[in-house]
């Protein structure tokens, strides 16, 4: 691009596409083929069996989102593509770590998780297998945390995203529940939510 | 009732009104063939190879603006395809390709002549199908159609396992087309428009710089009006060639790497560049940050995600160029009633003054030879003597360069070229194409000989199906263009370009039953030509021409179009090319 180049920066895209086989791929090879780099890509059936969504995370200064954005539209079987990134939004990932359990770290691990609202999922004599979900930062987290325990394997998901309010596809939005949030646990200020 | 698939499709091209289709029988589209053997009202071109098919189909589209229509069978031949499926994608042509599949149940078991066909094909496509039941046949026939030709126009491929086209099953024809995913936008933005009026009417130093897309919607007549009535000077690319006459008083002719002179200096000092249906193409460009620098950039385009792709645009007008051109036209008569400052009227006169000026420094020109025959004077006399009313189709390289410099077009839809993709043996196959879409017109075929041999098989056809193409080569005995390219930029290390007179294509023409005439001498150049014209058959006009001869003006790729080599090189420049190189 000729100028004003923008700060490169993550963007968090989400496309509505057809319900197809091969739309996975047209969507890769289209990163692919133009030099983009995905970061994370997530798909799932939403409400409308016919209709996928992705959550696509990519790098980029403003004009290659730009591209990013024209280029996916272009793909005949994308229905609707929008960057999230600037809009109110939700981003939740899901982890599944499973962490050498020496007996002297048990402890450590399980107030750890406990932290961060992680669920212990599997148990062996030698390890713990954690689950997690949240925001990158209170992943990224949790990782670091977690990391001088000796984390074994780690599987993540990749990011979802959804817009809040009356952008989201969801006809009744479901009256927000009573429950806590974790960002009202005073121990977890600055990772969730 | 009941029919086999192979039957479905052959009713379903019927129905789109397809009249011609270009093809190459195998394994797996035999039932097609089948149903083919007593269908009526669809011709059949037997090409030789399945390459051949695709560029036919194109030329078949480009002249006649309908979808080209080809068929092969499965794996190599689908493999075969992809080369022409590219070509289609990069200059927006209209085709939908069809190929043969292993049946269902064997799909993903490497069975005989099986290639992941969608898969290879989805980079190069507009869109794909793989046809997985018979009842869809009719509705992805009517997608695949509409995909072609709606929007940024493009190839569709159609992939048809061998037992959906066995098995009988109702033919399901949805009378309308519905994509919810796929909507075009065909008309302007008014807001945009009227500010687009407003900056040509104001404009000192305008210039329109016009794309394919001017073909492909049909919006030559459109364009001239908006030229005349504005009195804005026209540049085309290689793609726009025909859309605007080259020898219209504001004609600047072609512009980028091969362009004129004039047309490169014009848009570099031009303070408003009306981009109309083309897409700032490296070749156009050049050196990006100084193309263009002082001017505001209007682009009209259907495809949004050419505007600001390599060039930041001001004021970007999605939507057809013909719609656009027709409401900008309306919004710069209302532009107009104003009277102009009369600092802007004295500025469009210097202007005009200005490009006399450098078209009388750096005309198109070579010099004359007595006895070597040039090629840009073939060139020359085959404009004067079908006085622009030919379908003239070229292969690449040079010769390309030549006949898009030196023919003066007259009309849209009758220059075909490999634009975007530069693919080599694109001549003749299309030329058959062209013939087949316009039987008892005259079609040219101006070939290299390094391009020519890349699909000279298909001279067979030509002869078989009586198309009677003429196809010009300009013989420099060699790789032209990479031959220029060596001795401008590679300091004249020549490597792998000498295709030393071999084969004898007065010979070769009669091995396959056409009609061969060769010429060494200028002063029989308008002879041969004269004769090729006259002769009904197929025929190969073999023109021994200079071989030292380069295409100029030339802008060294990654340069900036003002640094134009406009002669042969002296040592100085040399190195300044081979500085300024940074890829081909």
């Amino acid at each position: 691009m000729q100028n004003g180049n923008s700060e490169p920066r993550k963007h968090t895209i989400s496309i509505q596409v057809e319900n197809k086989f091969g739309v996975l791929s047209r969507v890769a090879g289209l990163f692919s083929a133009r030099g983009y780099n995905i970061e994370s890509l997530s798909v799932g059936e939403t409400i409308d069996p016919t209709v996928s969504r992705m959550t696509i995370v990519v790098h980029g200064d403003e004009f290659v989102i730009e591209q990013v954005m024209k280029q996916l539209h272009k793909l005949v079987d994308v229905i609707k593509v929008s960057d999230l990134t600037d809009d109110n939004h939700v981003e939740r990932e899901l982890v599944l770590v499973r962490v050498n359990a020496e007996p002297q770290h048990r402890a450590e691990i399980l107030r750890v998780g406990d932290i961060f609202r992680a669920k212990v999922i599997d148990v062996t004599p030698v390890s713990y297998t954690l689950e997690a979900t949240g925001d990158e930062g209170k992943i990224e987290a949790m990782i670091e945390l977690l990391k001088p325990m000796g984390i074994q394997e780690l599987v993540r998901t990749g990011k979802v995203a959804i817009a809040r309010g009356p952008k989201t596809r969801a006809r009744k939005v479901v009256e927000a529940s009573k429950r806590p949030r974790v960002s009202d646990d005073p121990r977890v200020v600055g990772f969730a939510d | 009732m009941r029919h086999s698939g192979a039957r479905i499709v052959l009713e379903c091209l019927k129905r789109e009104g397809v009249d011609t289709i270009f093809g190459l029988p195998g394994g797996a589209v035999l039932p097609i063939y089948d149903a083919l053997y007593d269908f009526e009202g669809l011709r059949h071109i037997l090409v030789r190879q399945e390459a051949a098919a695709g560029h036919a189909a194109e030329g078949y589209a480009r002249t006649t603006g309908k979808v080209g229509v080809c068929l092969v069978t499965s794996g190599p031949a689908a493999t075969n395809l992809v080369t022409a499926l590219q070509d289609a994608m990069m200059d927006s042509i209209p085709i939908v390709a069809f190929t043969g599949q292993v049946p269902t149940h064997l799909i993903g078991n490497d069975a005989f002549q099986e290639a992941d066909n969608v898969g290879i094909t989805r980079p190069c496509t507009k869109h794909n199908f793989l046809v997985k039941d018979g009842k869809d046949l009719g509705p992805t026939i009517r997608e695949a159609f509409h995909l072609a030709k709606t929007g940024r126009p493009g190839p569709v491929h159609v992939d048809l396992p061998k037992d959906i086209l066995v098995k009988e099953t109702d033919l399901v024809w949805p009378e309308k087309v519905h994509m919810r995913s796929y909507n075009p936008t065909y008309d302007g933005h008014p807001g945009q428009i009227k500010k687009a009026a407003r900056l040509i009417a104001r404009a000192r130093k305008p210039v329109f710089y016009v794309g394919g897309g001017v073909i492909s919607s049909d919006a030559a007549a459109e364009l001239r009006q908006l030229a005349e009535l504005t009195q804005v000077p026209v540049t085309t690319t290689l793609m726009g060639l025909g859309a605007f006459p080259s020898a219209h008083p504001l004609s600047i002719e072609m512009l980028g790497m091969h362009g004129t002179y004039y047309a490169n200096m014009a848009v570099h000092h031009s303070d408003v560049l009306v981009a109309i249906g083309a897409r700032f193409d490296d070749r156009v460009t050049g050196k990006v940050d100084m193309f263009a620098p002082h001017a505001e950039i209007v682009h009209i385009d259907i495809d949004p995600s050419s505007i600001s792709k390599n060039i930041k645009v001001d004021i970007p007008i999605v939507g057809d160029c013909r719609r656009v051109l027709k409401a900008l036209l309306a919004a710069v008569r209302e532009e107009l009633k104003e009277e102009m400052p009369s600092a802007v009227r004295e500025a469009r006169k210097q202007w005009a003054e200005q490009i006399v000026e450098w078209r009388e420094k750096a005309p198109l020109a070579y010099e004359w030879s007595d006895d070597v025959i040039k090629p840009q004077y073939v060139v020359q006399e085959i404009s004067n003597l079908t006085q622009g009313e030919a379908f003239i189709v070229t292969g690449v390289g040079q010769h390309q360069m030549w006949a898009a410099q030196y023919y003066k077009f007259k009309h849209p839809r009758h220059w075909c070229t490999s634009g975007g993709l530069g693919t080599m043996g694109y001549g003749l196959p299309t030329a058959m194409g062209v013939q087949a879409a316009n039987p008892g017109k005259l079609v040219i075929n101006i070939d290299g000989d390094g391009s020519f041999q890349m699909n000279s098989q298909e001279l067979a056809t030509c002869f078989t199906e009586g198309l009677p193409v003429k196809t010009v080569i300009i013989n420099n005995s060699g790789h032209g263009m990479v031959r220029q390219w060596q001795r401008i930029i590679y300091k004249e290390r020549y490597c792998a370009i000498d295709l030393p007179g071999i084969p004898d294509w007065v010979k070769l023409a009669e091995a396959y039953g056409c009609v061969g005439l060769r010429v060494t001498k200028p002063s029989e150049v308008v002879l041969a030509l004269e004769k090729m014209l006259s002769t009904p058959a197929p025929v190969i006009l073999d023109v021994c021409v200079d071989k030292d001869e380069c295409v100029f003006p030339m802008v060294p790729a990654g340069g900036a179009n003002t640094d134009m080599i406009l002669a042969l090189p002296t040592r100085e420049v040399k190195d300044k090319a081979a500085k300024s190189q940074t890829g081909f």
